[in-house]
């Protein structure tokens, strides 16, 4: 599984990066974590505010820091 | 963060075994969502519960505050009536709780309002607009729009894409930062209904009027080359949100400003404070002045590369004010520190050919000009 968080690097993109990496840590999932902060590749993917997280490609959440109850949710249905 | 609530799905030791694939993955079970329902419902009581005697709390809070503040400094302090450093400490007592509690109200209402609009329903809204009406909704979609500096890029690279006209794109980018509710609630709090409505007014429509000229300048040709290559096409699906979902993120809302703010809208109020005991009348008059003409544009100069948030500035522009200088002046100062901002710009050179953005930096910033000029010579 690959996780993708896309931000340019503001406080909010990196307390997003920083609880999908706990989040990933204490279900002991099998998953990549990446950090986007490309502007052209965060476009590609149709996200136009940040910050937003992207499970296996597909868009999770936009423009808020999710919560690790999202988080988690996601991982484990993926 | 910091809600924690017990994760579904999860145990201490990892992920509760799911089949994988299937029709029906990652689809949760249909009594997950009425479950989710009910635990909805019961947290809108609880809000309510709680709400109502918050609320009455404020607004006993904010009727004693005046008074408290006066007899704090002159019964139990003992200071005499007109001592500058008493008259500093007062005002810093009654303004800076004040400011603090409608910037908490303010905040929570707009973080509420705000969980109706998203960036991508804004996109929605303005995709294939005309010109002229396209600019006022941009404009008016800026208010209520979450919106975080460095989503800026991502933003406009969206609206393009979507058919939003340049020109329409640019109003909304002007009025979501200058037209900011922290600086609403400090202008009302310090200065009165009057000046904040005249922040608003004016705000708009500088970003109406900038967004307009922008998209008559026909500049689409000046968009670095590959944001026209990008086809950000759909949309992704938007989450319906209950009201105890709303109120949550009326509540995050005001953890997220007020929590960050605070200090520099008490800093900026004990600065203020130091104005307002210390510097004498009719101080400012000479260099922010009506009389002196050049003021606006050596406001606007010095303002732009200053870089500040809202909370930090308005309570010195209140204790300029006090002291003599003009209201366009300050305004304009205000404003060119808010809406032109360096680390803004240098995100946007990313998007924007030179060309463009230094059309954006001088219309906007002839707007403001203009702005300061008419409030000098109207009032």
């Amino acid at each position: 599984m690959e996780i993708k968080v896309l931000g340019p690097g503001c406080p909010k993109c990196h307390e997003t990066e920083k609880l999908v990496r706990e989040v990933v840590a204490e279900t002991g999932a099998l998953a990549t974590v990446v950090k986007v902060s490309d502007f052209q590749q965060i476009a590609m993917m149709g996200v136009f505010s940040t910050p937003a997280v992207a499970v296996d490609g597909v868009v999770k959440c936009v423009g808020k820091v999710p919560s690790k109850a999202e988080i988690a949710a996601w991982i484990t249905q993926a | 963060m910091k809600e924690l609530r017990p994760l579904s799905g999860l145990d201490a030791q990892g992920p509760v075994l799911r089949p994988l694939g299937g029709p029906c993955a990652g689809e949760p079970p249909a009594d997950d969502g009425v479950a989710a329902l009910q635990a909805d419902k019961a947290a809108l009581r609880r809000f309510v519960l709680w709400g109502v005697p918050a609320l009455g709390l404020w607004i006993g809070l904010y009727a004693v505050l005046e008074p408290l503040a006066q007899s704090v400094v002159y019964d139990l302090l003992g200071f005499e009536h007109g001592s500058r450093f008493a008259d500093a400490l007062a005002f810093f007592l009654y303004d800076g709780p004040k400011v603090l509690l409608l910037l908490t109200l303010v905040v929570f209402g707009v973080g509420i309002i705000r969980s109706f609009f998203t960036a991508a329903r804004a996109r929605q809204l303005l995709a294939g607009r005309r010109e002229s009406l396209g600019n006022v909704l941009a404009a008016l979609l800026g208010i209520v729009t979450p919106f975080c500096s460095c989503s800026a890029v991502p933003l406009f690279v969206g609206f393009v894409t979507a058919g939003v006209p340049l020109g329409v794109t640019f109003s909304f980018l002007v009025s979501a930062p200058m037209v900011n509710e922290v600086a609403l609630v400090l202008l009302y709090g310090l200065m009165g209904w009057k000046v904040a409505a005249l922040y608003l007014g004016t705000g708009l429509l500088v970003a109406m009027v900038s967004g307009w000229v922008i998209g008559r300048l026909k500049m689409e040709a000046h968009l670095e080359e590959w944001v026209r290559l990008i086809h950000a096409g759909q949309d992704l699906p938007e989450e319906e949100l209950t009201w105890a979902g709303r109120i949550r993120a009326g509540l995050a809302a005001v953890k997220d400003i007020v929590g960050k703010t605070w200090p520099w809208v008490l800093a900026g109020i004990a600065l203020g404070a130091g104005i307002h005991g210390y510097v004498p009348e009719g101080f400012m008059a000479s260099i922010m002045g009506r009389d002196a003409w050049w003021s606006v544009i050596a406001a606007v100069g010095i303002g732009i590369p200053m870089y500040s948030n809202a909370a930090g500035i308005i309570p010195v522009v209140h204790a300029l004010l006090e002291k003599g200088a003009a209201l366009g002046t300050v305004l304009a100062f205000m404003m060119s520190v808010i809406a032109l901002s360096l680390p803004e710009m240098i995100i946007l050179r990313k998007v924007l050919k030179p060309r463009l953005l230094a059309t954006f930096v001088g219309v906007v910033g002839l707007g403001i000009l203009l702005v300061g000029y008419l409030f000098n010579l109207v009032l």
